[in-house]
């Protein structure tokens, strides 16, 4: 089954992967060792794009949703699911990786600083979304639910990105062009583009799956409430009682 | 009312809500209650409720204060003020051995709580990186860098 959202789904996830893999040949083999942290500082690499793709990603479901509630058309719908999963799954790494991050550096896995509280606060809110539409069987409600719980849990991304700003945090503020020097800058571009493209890619081909189904589910029939119970009576010629 | 007029109020209600909530994060609203750590100045102001208490102190350590002792693995410095050093900077002690990059200069944030001889417990001792990130200094001997408490 081909269609041209498949192909362009599929290439751009392939030029995202291919980009990531010249990014962190870049980011571990010829960009220098972060003067303060040694080799571990080339996480930065892996996880700043990450942190910046999971933020947009759930910008773009946040701007699906509304799309989602104002036209009622079913493809703003999958379009919401397809970028929250892809953000949710994003957040999850990027836990992951700052925790990995954070023990050689900081000296510890966790702690519940304002960035990395806000951030499992970010995990944990769309999470509920994901759970909130797998509990509603009827499309058109299912689809309002889903808008509506992603566009309350939305108001976590702007307080993730500026936590470092308003509170005093352990975590570091946001970096720029000034605080990175550029043989760094550059792997850290690249992928920051190649987690955006693979991002997109795997939205496209996540949202033709829940348009697919979401078409299939409006063609079958109706599913009765409970299965019907087995009548065995006669069936084998077993006595009864 | 229609499913379309249903859904659209259901648009703004909610775009409300989370601007609303949004507004009162960023004025402020929960900001006094959110506190991760105290600086040095706040520790003073507040020391009343530090003693006894599970606390948390960011500051930067001090130039010449760090003091390891290897048989006890008892660690003790001095944190300041991260811009101004007006406020008393307090003694931190800990033990065990700190994180590689503690240094002197560098940005803590130690867990513990406050002692009566004004004296701070920790019982962790967590380490701030900055958000610059430096390509190292030509000529500097790149083991160096993973100098640890024991060398210092």
């Amino acid at each position: 089954m081909t269609s041209r959202s498949y192909v362009a789904g599929a290439a751009l996830s392939a030029i995202g992967f291919a980009l990531l893999v010249v990014a962190h040949y870049l980011g571990l083999f010829v960009a220098p060792r972060e003067a303060m942290m040694g080799d571990v500082g080339r996480i930065l690499y892996v996880h700043v794009p990450t942190a910046w793709g999971a933020l947009l990603f759930y910008l773009g479901a946040f701007v699906a949703a509304i799309g989602s509630l104002w036209s009622g058309r079913r493809g703003w719908d999958a379009a919401t699911t397809a970028m929250v999963e892809v953000g949710t799954v994003m957040t999850f790494l990027l836990l992951v990786q700052g925790s990995l991050w954070a023990r050689p550096t900081w000296g510890t896995y966790w702690t519940w600083d304002p960035r990395l509280t806000t951030s499992a606060v970010l995990a944990a809110a769309f999470g509920v979304v994901l759970l909130l539409r797998r509990l509603i069987d009827q499309p058109a409600r299912r689809a309002t639910a889903t808008a509506v719980a992603t566009i309350v849990a939305f108001v976590d991304v702007p307080i993730v990105y500026f936590s470092v700003k308003w509170w005093n945090s352990l975590h570091q503020p946001v970096s720029s062009r000034q605080t990175i020097d550029s043989p760094m800058m550059q792997p850290l571009l690249i992928a920051a583009v190649a987690v955006l493209l693979l991002g997109i890619g795997l939205s496209v081909l996540r949202w033709r799956v829940e348009l697919a189904r979401l078409l299939a589910e409006e063609a079958a029939p109706d599913l009765p409430d409970a299965p019907a119970p087995l009548d065995l009576s006669g069936a084998s010629g077993a006595p009864r009682g | 009312m229609t499913q379309a007029v249903q859904r659209r109020l259901f648009l703004v209600v909610a775009l409300l809500v989370a601007g609303g909530a949004l507004g009162v994060i960023a004025m402020g609203g929960i900001g006094e209650n959110l506190v991760y750590f105290w600086t040095p100045a706040q520790l003073h102001q507040n020391s009343d409720k530090a003693v006894g208490a599970t606390i948390r102190l960011g500051g930067v350590v001090q130039a010449g204060t760090v003091d390891w002792q290897q048989g006890d693995q008892l660690l003790t410095f001095t944190v300041g003020e991260q811009t101004v050093d007006t406020a008393t900077p307090v003694v931190v002690k800990a033990k065990g051995a700190p994180p590689q990059m503690f240094r002197e200069g560098i940005g803590v944030v130690v867990e513990g709580t406050m002692r009566k001889d004004g004296v701070f417990a920790a019982d962790k001792v967590m380490v701030k990186h900055s958000n610059e990130y430096r390509a190292p200094t030509e000529g500097v001997d790149p083991e160096s860098l993973y100098a640890t408490v024991e060398e210092l």
